[in-house]
């Protein structure tokens, strides 16, 4: 069995300079902390940063906007962090704004082969704006398309040592869909037990999609 | 009673025994503090949960458990947990019986600007847009004008949320139904006279022929 465990450092090392990330996490809950920290020391730039939102500036993800390591913002909402605000009116930073719930079709889009979605939401706003619309049966959709990364940072609260995730309570929301959706895979584990000991009903995540884990235990 | 008050407990009178909804930030938050007796609700919180409890009293705070604004809150037991897919899923699908939001226009047309003010708020729409397209009811529950100035309108000025999706709108003057011919004034706070709601509102009222007092 391939060892999936590398240290938080590692981890940091996979992320160069102009790549497009995904991190998983809801308003700062739950970020991966520990690896988001490693990347602020690192001081990485020019990233893409495909997430829910941008956090406060002062709690995960955040602070890698406040760093002004992110080049392109892709997020459904930035109101919590100023700092977005103020580098996207400077124009310091691009910031493409998504309705939550495309931007998780987009994501889930990109992990299952689909080239995009059909969806009426933003229809008549200017999220609209340069989009097909497409006519099924009668009623209006939206193309849109599907959103991929080259890597994806995860949390997951129990991990086994093939990658199988279990998510706790409100930290699943991007996670599973975004584990799909990149070229490598990290996941920030709260725990790290061995094969066998997640029951596979309640594997959320296969470890198919992991390839790489850090173990932070429960230090979060 | 203050105004937020008033609205958020006549709004929890439009909710009907079962219904899946889903409450927005600040003012509608406050709804569920007045379901009438015998009515069970089920609340939906976007980032991925329903039955949403009450906020976490002080120290029961879990890290792995917040509401979509960042709150702490906590689950009712028969709760469940899903990812954002599934959390949009329930939202875009027609599923959330009746979602509570506040506005900062609302037009005759059942337009709704609530998102951004361009140069001076963009915060993102986050759920808002997938929640009024999709939530087979839309209650917008606000105050009935800003600093005296109009917010039910007869054309929206903001970027919009959505086109053609408010339902009702329930201020501390009234409640109003959107429909086909225009804004229906169907209740009046008794504290004012038809000809102030009026003078209150950006669009022509429609006076219901049966206009009824608001509860204060």
């Amino acid at each position: 069995m391939k060892n999936k465990l590398i240290t938080i450092e590692q981890a940091a090392d996979m992320v160069h300079d102009g790549m497009t990330i995904m991190i998983g996490g809801f308003l700062g809950c739950r970020n991966p902390y520990q690896i988001v920290d490693a990347l602020v020391a690192k001081g990485v730039k020019n990233l893409t940063l495909i997430a829910n939102d941008s956090s406060f500036p002062e709690v995960g993800i955040g602070k890698l906007i406040v760093n002004k390591q992110v080049k392109k913002l892709i997020a459904s909402h930035v109101g919590t962090n100023k700092e977005t605000g103020n580098q996207m009116n400077s124009g310091e930073m691009e910031v493409e704004l998504v309705p939550q719930g495309t931007l998780a079709e987009r994501v889930r889009a990109a992990g299952a082969g689909l080239g995009g979605v059909l969806t009426p939401t933003g229809l008549g706003t200017v999220v609209a704006e340069g989009k097909d619309i497409i006519n099924v049966d009668g009623k209006d959709y939206l193309l849109e398309k599907a959103l991929k990364a080259d890597l994806a940072i995860i949390v997951g609260a129990k991990v086994d040592k093939k990658g199988n995730v279990r998510y706790a309570k409100a930290t699943r929301n991007f996670n599973p869909l975004m584990a799909t959706a990149a070229d490598i895979v990290i996941v920030e584990a709260d725990e790290v037990v061995e094969v066998g000991e997640i029951d596979p009903d309640d594997v959320m995540t296969p470890g198919i999609f992991i390839d790489y884990i850090v173990d932070v235990g429960g230090s979060n | 009673m203050d105004d937020k008050q008033l609205i958020a407990r006549r709004v929890a009178k439009e909710l009907k025994d079962g219904d899946v909804v889903n409450l927005g930030i600040g003012l509608p938050t406050l709804v569920s503090n007045y379901i009438p007796e015998g009515i069970e609700i089920t609340l939906q919180s976007e980032n991925g949960f329903l039955g949403m409890g009450p906020a976490a009293p002080e120290g029961e705070e879990d890290c792995y458990l917040v509401n979509a604004g960042g709150i702490h809150v906590t689950i009712n037991p028969g709760g469940a947990f899903f990812d954002s897919a599934e959390s949009f899923l329930i939202i875009r699908g027609g599923h959330v019986d009746a979602t509570v939001l506040g506005a900062l226009e609302v037009d005759e047309k059942g337009n709704l600007a609530n998102w951004m003010v361009p140069g001076k708020m963009v915060p993102g729409m986050g759920g808002a847009m997938d929640l009024v397209t999709g939530a087979k009811r839309v209650i917008v529950a606000m105050n009935h004008t800003a600093k005296g100035n109009h917010k039910i309108l007869k054309e929206c000025t903001l970027p919009l949320t959505a086109v053609n999706a408010v339902d009702l709108i329930v201020t501390e003057m009234g409640v109003m139904e959107v429909t086909d011919k225009g804004i229906v004034l169907k209740e009046i706070n008794p504290a004012f006279t038809v000809e102030e709601v009026q003078a209150a509102t950006g669009a022509t009222l429609i006076i219901a022929e049966d206009l009824k007092q608001m509860e204060v």
